[in-house]
Formats: C-alpha cells, sequence, structure tokens
C-alpha cells in the first residue's frame, strides 16, 4: 500500500492517547490498524499500549475494545473469534470482522505466551502483533526476556556487579514460525510501506498470524524522542533487528543493509548501554557482535534456502 | 462520556465507554515544548510524517499532507522534523 493510499484510509487509532512523546507503539498501531479493511475486534495485554490509549472515560480505539490481564488477550481474542464462527454458523451474524491482540515483548515473550502459543496451535483466524520495546517499560523498565543483552534495566542494573542483562535476547519470531501458522512477519518503523504490507498480509491470512515489530521507547532505552525512527533504521542496519516474514514455512527477507553497519553505532545511541563503551567492557561489545553476526548468517542461510 | 460529578448511576454497566475514539477530546498538546511547523513550498508530499507521527498528528486530506497540524494533539517529540527528507518541517519553541 502506498503511504498515500494509506493515508485515505479511516483514522482507527485517535490522537489524544496518553502514549510518551516519540513512542514508537503509537506509530506501529497506527499504521497496522489502517491496513484492516474490517471492523475489529481488538484486545491489549496489560503494557503501555494497553493503558494509556484507555484511560477512563477515554478510548483511543474507534473499534471495539477489550481488557484483559497480562496473560491472556490471545485467549480472549481467540474465544471472540470463536464465538463470531459459532455465530456465523448459527446464521446470527454475517459481517465480517478482524480479530486482533496487541501485546508488548512483557505480554508476548513472557507473561502471555502461553495463551499465545495455544492459540497459535489451535488455528483461530486472528492476527497478533507484538510491539517490541524490549523490556516492561509500563512498570518502569524491567528486564523482559525481550531485552538485548548488556541493557541497563531496574532488574538488570549494570554496575560492579554485573553490565547490565546478561542473556541474550529470545528469538520470539523464530518460535512463531516453529508454530508452522501460516504468516509469520518481523517488521520495523521505518519502512511504513513494509509494515502496511505485512499487516494487509496478515489480516487476509486465513488463520493465525503473528507479527512482531520493534518499537522504540525514548524513556527505556534512554534515547532522544526525536530519534525514535531512525533508531529502528540503525537496528535493521547492524542487523540486530532484521526484516523478514516466513510465509507457509518460506523464509523471505524483506531489508537488506547495503553495509552492514558495526553494532556500535545501535549501541552507543541508547543510554541503556551506555556502561558498555567503558574502560574493561570492550569484550561485552565483541561478544554481542558475534552473537549479531551469527543470527544474521542464520538468518541469510533460512532465506537463501527457500 | 462520564464527567466529574455525574454521579455512579450515570455510568454505563460495567464501567463500559459507548463512544469509540473519544480520546480525540482529550488534548495532550500541552505536554510539547516545541512545535512542528510545516513549510508547504519544500514539502515533496511523501508522506513519511504522516506515517511516522505517533499521535496521528501530521494531517493529510485527499493524498495531499496539510500544512494544518494538529497542536491539540502533538506531544511535540520532534520525529516529523527529524525523518522529513526535505528538511521542510521546523521545530520552533512555543
Amino acid at each position: 500500500m502506498k503511504l498515500k493510499e494509506a493515508a485515505k484510509t479511516k483514522e482507527r487509532l485517535t490522537g489524544g492517547h496518553r502514549l510518551c512523546s516519540g513512542c514508537g507503539a503509537g506509530t506501529a498501531t497506527n499504521l497496522i490498524m489502517r491496513a484492516s479493511k474490517n471492523p475489529a475486534v481488538v484486545g491489549c495485554a496489560t503494557g503501555c499500549l494497553e493503558v494509556s490509549t484507555t484511560i477512563y472515560p477515554f478510548t483511543a480505539w474507534e473499534d471495539s475494545f477489550i481488557h484483559n490481564a497480562f496473560e491472556n488477550v490471545a485467549a480472549t481474542i481467540s474465544g471472540v473469534e470463536a464465538a463470531y464462527r459459532s455465530l456465523v454458523k448459527q446464521g446470527k451474524m454475517d459481517e465480517e470482522f478482524d480479530f486482533i491482540a496487541f501485546g508488548g515483548d512483557g505480554g508476548t515473550y513472557d507473561i502471555g505466551f502461553q495463551s499465545l502459543s495455544g492459540a497459535m496451535e489451535r488455528g483461530h483466524n486472528m492476527v497478533y502483533i507484538c510491539y517490541d520495546n524490549g523490556a516492561y517499560m509500563n512498570t518502569g523498565i524491567q528486564r523482559s526476556s525481550a531485552t538485548p543483552k548488556g541493557a541497563n534495566t531496574t532488574t538488570s542494573p549494570a554496575g560492579k556487579v554485573i553490565p547490565g542483562k546478561q542473556q541474550y535476547k529470545k528469538e520470539l519470531t523464530d518460535i512463531m514460525v516453529a508454530h508452522n501458522i501460516p504468516y509469520v512477519a518481523q517488521a520495523s518503523l521505518f519502512k511504513p510501506q513494509d509494515l502496511l504490507r505485512k499487516a494487509q498480509k496478515a489480516f487476509e491470512t486465513k488463520g493465525p498470524a503473528f507479527i512482531n515489530v520493534i518499537a522504540t521507547c525514548p524513556r527505556g532505552w534512554r534515547s532522544r524522542a526525536e530519534k525514535g525512527i531512525e533508531l529502528t533504521k540503525v537496528a535493521a542496519d547492524t542487523c540486530a533487528w532484521p526484516l523478514f516474514e516466513v510465509e507457509e514455512g518460506k523464509w523471505k527477507l524483506n531489508y537488506k543493509p547495503k553495509k552492514k553497519k558495526p553494532i556500535e553505532e545501535w549501541l552507543r545511541q541508547q543510554g541503556r548501554f551506555k556502561h558498555l563503551f567503558k574502560k574493561g567492557n570492550e569484550h561485552l561489545i565483541e561478544e554481542i557482535q558475534e552473537h549479531t553476526d551469527q543470527r544474521w548468517e542464520y538468518l541469510l542461510e533460512m532465506c537463501e534456502k527457500d | 462520556m462520564i464527567k466529574p460529578g455525574d454521579g455512579y448511576k450515570s455510568i454505563p454497566k460495567g464501567g463500559l465507554i459507548l463512544e469509540g475514539g473519544n480520546a480525540k477530546r482529550y488534548n495532550t498538546g500541552g505536554w510539547r515544548t516545541k512545535k512542528p511547523v510545516l513549510d508547504k513550498d519544500r514539502c515533496i508530499n511523501c508522506h513519511l510524517c504522516w506515517a511516522f507521527c505517533p499521535d496521528v498528528s501530521i494531517l493529510s486530506k485527499d493524498g495531499v499532507v496539510s500544512d494544518q497540524i494538529d497542536y491539540d494533539h502533538c506531544k511535540g517529540c520532534g520525529i516529523c522534523a527529524n525523518e522529513c527528507p526535505v528538511n521542510a518541517i521546523e521545530m520552533v519553541k512555543e
């Protein structure tokens, strides 16, 4: 979808929501909702997006919205979808709907993982969107399994004892591919056309679809608000957040940087990695670079094979 | 929409919000310290600012980006000015 065409679609997430200035989740949600052609039933797992778009008595959603606990958005939306199918079967409904679940990385990678895995396995006709900002930002920056190695968070504080988070992030997109669902994609904000196309494809897919989109968090990443989109490009150029999609088991790379940049460029612009540049921590950057290279090689291999 | 002082009896059952998208009536423009100003002469109508705005504050009508920015909701993050390929947007102190 061209951006000019997309601009003619209806606004589904309105202004007046209270996400932070420069939050990537606002951009992602606005674009994804515009790609949907039908009225939607939306659910949000507990997280920034949920609490800041639905502060009573306001809602920023033009569509039906269901509140959820942290762990069960996929279960809720799959239940709504099942009820809808039953109503259609009984002849009580014939309109088409999109069923969309939104979750942050905490509500998707960690706490909501079992309900997500179950919903995908049962094959509901729904779309799950994870906006990954790499920590529990809503409660004040606690580490999640999506937090990259070395990041300073309140539960993996960089100091004398440990230099930030000690583990690498979990590759959730790959785990969703292993569910053998029809469509899985990893998207980014700096390519809005690509994000719109992926969202459109996910909505058109019969059966479960999953999109993992990186969302900048200026508060948690300790980055400047205006760099929100630029940082997602740096993430793609350094291969820290590659863009790919897996359709019916076929891997496809969507963005190949002209020249792969060193991981320092991604780390340097964020305050959460500041301590990695202190003397004595050089080996950590080397380790992260090595891990990123391995991951990139693996992706290239998977995409070339198909 | 429920307002303070309305009393509990006027709250819809289950605390539902019966009107979609009423957050439009809540202004977040006061968060801003700098506001974006769009120079239409330079603008190439690429719509990148429209796509990137987290607050849906860059408006587009009939496929043309408007220089009337929604200052009621713009939080002044500066993403539009930073991403504009022709530097048509400037952040001006309020």
